[in-house]
């Protein structure tokens, strides 16, 4: 590894670590405002710049922008109580369990286009912490791992609630992430790929997945051959997309943590960061699964309708370095557009019963991948 | 039937000197002599009435208690009774109530005390009472338990048809050193002015004007300042006499009533000590016709305020140098004990007042044989036997002293201590409950310095605890349980009716700490240690703490009578009281 | 043992694929979003710029305050009923007599100390009902705060000073009494 590829790993590092970071506390801004206005209410407007603490007539509302930080702080200085009758080692590693998962699962997940870098003549980096050629199973795999930190959370605590919090989410998310991984099969056998950085730049070649119209490109504008497999693409997209939904414990899938039945669940007994730290954990679940859902169906970085063939370096493949951060932004607003969806649906749909979890994820979903996934093989063997 | 066989139930009842009374359709057997208002009492029906008092002669001034009575008819000359089934002549109602509290009961006499007559006789009192009674109510002290109060919403109309104006009187008048009179809530029941009268034989108060405008008031020149004078607040069916010390301190529904005794003297009055929160409020006689009838020398009854007092101790002291700081209890226990066990013997000497319980008198035996303590002495304290109630001992527990550590001349062996303290025999000494520098006990500044070790049980921080090295934080009466003899060898129990304040422990706690530092086995409370004494006692075999009735119970004779309830007794014997 | 059939309505299959209804709902929460962002609904109040205030009913039961008479007469009389009647027993009052020199000696009684601890009131308004002198009332305070414990105990100085002068209550002190 020379210099070069250590730096800009290292820069990529810490650039995905402040995506997801700052995308948490602005979820947790948006699911308060969103959620308002739902409800015809209004939401936080009223954190911002405390200017009347330094002199000025009036603070800055910033339209309660600042409510997250607010809470941050609060939780920071709130007292972090132990409780005497847990298993303090485990108690203390279940937090940890839960954000660390989330976080490395981001590093496959390419956020921007090849980029020309611009005072390296001829070097090209591809943003993406890790261009592996494994991508969705890495983020499954690693994915799977935080229902050890919610299970664990559950047992430590020594604490009813919390262990039927804990008992709850393994059900759910064993079951659930079968279904997610037999989901995108069809969408990987289209791709013919597992690198999901080959997979956002073919996207932004022919068009996203979901909408496959590009101009410019090599091939036909409209290929015949993907609207026949749209609508398999469309059902793996579905499962996928709802299958998420269980696998980050969202609504309408909460039933680890809900509160009408079990205080509130797993984390019942922490408090302060302890408690922050799964908060956060969750949201970033939600933040890298829509990440993933970007990436394999709506094109990642990539501009609508093939529209980056007419910037593309023809040579290289590559992009200008203003390119690559244009899509860098294209990626995050689809990101936030997909978390809006996913507080959106949350403030509409009724939580589940847990029978009508088990039987949609064992009866339905299970079955309707297989199948989605016959089908697809067979389209693709006969059409090629 | 033939009724001439038979014994009719009037030579039944005249057989006992008893008669035969029907009370709303039921027969009943009263002795002769008795008044009807009791009668119907002892039959389980109430009257409400004002004026009358058991302990009182019956004026019938307030016309509350009327009820309606019947006759048999007299018979015309030569006319045969005609007795009924039962054997009782039939009864001819009378067309007017009468009073129940100045009427004597009588041979086949029928009362009804539910009947119409009955309700409207008492509306009309009710509303006559009332015609001028201010609406004071508010800030009345005797609100609460003010029968004027009870019997307008028991047997009152429930409005007012009177739209003139009320009558004004003199309003918080100065009648006495610790009694206030408010002329306009007097109902002229006077009771006040005869228990006086009748009992405190110092005739001080009086009515003056008429009609509408009579008033309660003073002899000119005269102030109601007779020790007892409070009775007559006690008795007050309303809200016109009222305590100063008592008045506007809190209302009597809030309080807690425990039936207790009185610690002043020898006698033992009966009392109810009123208490919010742990404090004392007031304290009342309690009704107990061997001991103190219905009253309470005013002395007596106003002597609490030390207990909640600057001087009150609330955490044991030991001593520092020259100063004395606080400790908490078991150090300070621990230091009194070991110095009483250390002490060589003959050296340490208990002195034990008189004034603590049979219970604390025990452990306190148990504590000298326990250390080896032979010098036992107690502080005799004789005052003036007052004519009415106070007796000359004012221990109030000599008897049970006397008892427990032997007869003995108390005041010689007290001599003694002091001698053989000042001689320097005496070394270590415990006072329990007792202020030696109080001129009763005798002893001096000197007296104490010459001691290496004193230490003081005590609840006030007197000239003893200054000069103690160690200083335990002790109870008074009210919270103190246990058992007392009086002077006449009655037996009566004391309940606890509050906390001790702060750190301070009762006395009991006390004795038992230091019992249990000295390695002995400790009772179980006071009922253990009652019954522990019962055991070693053949007086009182068969009782324990609890089983001690409310108004005690006799155990033997001393000799000794309390004036004010023979003169009692023979009122009842000259037939001027029911009592 | 008994129980209850409940009977469940049979769904067709365009009502069990759920994806219909979900969209259905999805439409409702954004119609509300929308004009909710629109600013034609809107159900918040901004608190302490707006307030509600002057839509209370005149039966609004805030903070227990003490009043005072036409004549300035402090009209408790420390009968102690309030704190008698108190379910959370949130009311202490100590009485004291009114000294013979002071204008309204003839109510002889009045409180030495009246204080009602706000954390404990319940704002039942029974101490209203039962005062005998027409002297405390529920005032529409609501907004009670403090920092400390200390705070929230209201005196009879700030029980005064909340309730100020009542008119045309009965005057039973008048100049007959």
């Amino acid at each position: 590894m020379d210099l070069f590829t250590f730096l800009s790993s290292s820069v990529m590092v810490l650039v995905v670590f402040t995506i997801v970071l700052t995308l948490v506390p602005i979820s947790v801004y948006l699911e308060r405002r969103v959620s308002a206005v739902i409800q015809d209410r209004l939401g936080p407007n009223r954190v911002g710049l405390p200017l009347t603490l330094f002199g000025a007539k009036k603070d800055f509302h910033l339209f309660g922008l600042f409510q997250p930080a607010a809470d941050g702080i609060k939780l920071f200085l709130k007292e972090d109580h132990t409780p005497a009758h847990v298993n303090k080692f485990y108690f203390i590693l279940a937090p940890a369990l839960v954000m660390v998962p989330a976080l490395l699962s981001a590093a496959v997940i390419p956020f921007g286009s090849t980029m020309d870098m611009p005072f390296f003549e001829g070097r090209q980096v591809q943003l993406a912490v890790a261009n592996v050629d494994i991508g969705p199973l890495l983020i499954f795999a690693i994915a799977s791992l935080t229902v050890y930190g919610i299970v664990i959370a559950g047992w430590a605590s020594n604490s009813r609630y919390p262990f039927l919090g804990g008992v709850r989410s393994s059900a759910q998310m064993i079951s659930y992430e079968i279904c997610l991984g037999l989901s995108i099969i069809p969408v990987l056998l289209y791709f013919g790929d597992l690198n999901l950085g080959r997979i956002a730049d073919q996207q932004s070649r022919d068009g996203w997945l979901l909408l496959p119209i590009a101009f410019g490109g090599d091939g036909p504008v409209v290929d015949w051959r993907t609207l026949l497999l749209l609508p398999t693409l469309l059902i793996a997209f579905i499962i996928f997309t709802v299958s998420l939904f269980a696998e980050t414990n969202r609504a309408p899938f909460d039933l680890p943590e809900c509160e009408t039945e079990l205080v509130s669940g797993y984390h019942t007994e922490y408090s302060s960061m302890k408690f922050a730290l799964f908060f956060m954990g969750e949201y970033a679940a939600m933040v890298v699964g829509s990440a993933l859902i970007v990436t394999l169906f709506f094109g990642g970085w990539a501009l609508p309708f093939g529209l980056d063939n007419l910037i593309r370096d023809p040579a290289t493949g590559a992009f200008p370095w203003w390119a690559s951060l244009m899509h860098m932004g294209v990626f995050l607003t689809k990101v936030i557009g997909f978390i809006v969806f996913f507080i959106w649906v949350r403030w509409t749909v009724p939580r589940f019963r847990y029978d009508q979890l088990m039987k949609l994820g064992w009866v339905v979903f299970f079955e309707l991948a297989l199948a989605n996934i016959l089908l697809a093989a067979i389209l693709i063997a006969i059409f090629g | 039937m033939p009724v001439e066989e038979a014994l009719l139930p009037k030579d039944l009842a005249a057989a006992e000197g008893m008669v035969n009374v029907q009370i709303n359709g039921v027969w009943h057997r009263f002795p002769k002599g008795t008044r009807l208002i009791e009668a119907i009492g002892k039959s389980g029906d109430e009257v409400p009435h004002y004026c009358y008092h058991p302990k009182l002669s019956s004026p019938g001034n307030c016309r509350m208690c009327m009820v309606e009575i019947g006759m048999p008819a007299r018979l015309a000359p030569g006319a045969e009774p005609t007795y009924d089934d039962e054997g009782y002549l039939p009864i001819q109602w009378m067309p007017r109530p009468a009073i129940s509290c100045a009427t004597m009961v009588s041979e086949n006499l029928g009362v009804r005390t539910k009947s119409t007559l009955v309700e409207e006789a008492r509306h009309g009192v009710m509303e006559f009472l009332l015609a001028n009674h201010p609406l004071d109510c508010p800030i009345c002290d005797q609100a609460g338990e003010c029968r004027l109060q009870e019997f307008a919403v028991g047997h009152g109309r429930g409005g007012s048809r009177f739209v003139e104006q009320k009558t004004k009187k003199p309003k918080n008048v100065d009648i006495g050193p610790r009694i206030r009179l408010d002329d306009e809530r007097c109902i002229m029941c006077s009771r006040c002015i005869r228990f006086m009268d009748e009992v405190a034989m110092d005739p001080v108060l009086g009515f003056s004007e008429r009609g509408g405008y009579t008033t309660l008031g003073v002899h000119p020149g005269r102030k109601l300042d007779h020790n007892y004078g409070l009775n007559t607040v006690d008795i007050c069916p309303v809200g016109a006499l009222t305590c100063n010390d008592f008045r506007f301190q809190m209302r009597v529904w809030f309080l807690k009533e425990t039936p207790s005794i009185d610690t002043n003297c020898g006698t033992g009055i009966n009392t109810v000590i009123w208490t919010r929160n742990d404090q004392v409020y007031r304290i009342t006689p309690r009704e107990n016709n061997d001991v103190n009838s219905c009253w309470m020398p005013d002395s007596h009854r106003l002597n609490f305020h030390y207990l909640h007092g600057q001087h009150r101790l609330t955490s044991s002291l030991v001593r520092d140098g020259d100063h004395h700081r606080s400790a908490p209890s078991h150090n300070a226990a621990g230091k009194v004990a070991s110095a009483l066990k250390s002490a060589p013997k003959g050296t340490a000497a208990l002195v034990v007042s008189s004034r603590l319980t049979n219970e604390e008198m025990f452990l306190a035996k148990r504590l000298a044989e326990k250390c080896g303590i032979s010098a036992i002495a107690t502080v005799p304290r004789e005052g003036e036997a007052d004519d009415y109630l106070v007796a000359a001992d004012r221990n109030p527990n000599t008897q049970g002293f006397l008892r427990i550590f032997g007869d003995q001349d108390r005041a010689a062996t007290l001599q003694s201590l002091r001698d053989d303290v000042r001689s320097g025999k005496i070394r270590t000494l415990l006072t329990l409950q007792e202020d030696l520098l109080a001129p009763e006990a005798g002893f001096t500044q000197d007296d104490l310095e010459k001691l290496d070790f004193l230490a003081s049980l005590h609840l006030l921080d007197n000239g003893t605890a200054a000069a103690a090295d160690v200083v335990l934080a002790g109870s008074g009466f009210p919270e103190n349980r246990g058992s007392m003899i009086n002077v006449t060898g009655r037996l009566q129990r004391l309940n606890r009716a509050i906390n001790p304040p702060g750190e301070a422990l009762t006395n009991w706690e006390w004795l038992a700490t230091l019992l249990r530092e000295t390695g002995a086995d400790v009772f179980d409370g006071e009922a253990a240690a009652f019954k522990a004494l019962a055991a070693s006692d053949e007086l009182w075999q068969d009782l324990t703490l609890a089983r001690i009735p409310d108004n005690g119970i006799q155990l033997y004779e001393t000799g000794i009578k309390i004036p004010l309830v023979e003169r009692e007794r023979e009122r009842i014997a000259r037939g001027e009281i029911n009592g | 043992m008994a129980y209850i059939k409940i009977k469940r309505p049979r769904l067709g299959l365009f009502e069990k694929l759920y994806l219909p209804a979900l969209i259905k709902g999805l439409r409702i929460t954004l119609g509300h979003a929308i004009s909710t962002l629109r600013g034609k609904k809107r159900e918040t109040m901004q608190y302490p710029e707006e307030k509600w205030d002057d839509n209370m009913p005149e039966h609004y039961r805030g903070a227990p305050a003490l009043v005072t008479d036409e004549q300035g007469r402090e009209r408790c009389v420390a009968c102690q009923l309030c704190e008698f009647i108190c379910p959370p027993r949130a009311i202490t009052i100590l009485p004291e007599e009114i000294p013979t020199e002071d204008k309204w000696a003839k109510v002889e009684k009045r409180p030495r100390k009246f204080e009602i601890d706000m954390i404990r009131c319940i704002y039942c308004g029974l101490c209203e009902e039962v005062c005998p002198e027409q002297a405390i009332f529920l005032r529409k305070d609501y907004a009670i705060t403090g920092l400390t414990r200390e705070d929230m105990v209201h005196d009879k100085e700030k029980l005064y000073e909340i309730g100020g002068v009542r008119t045309g209550l009965v005057n039973k002190w008048n100049e007959l009494k």
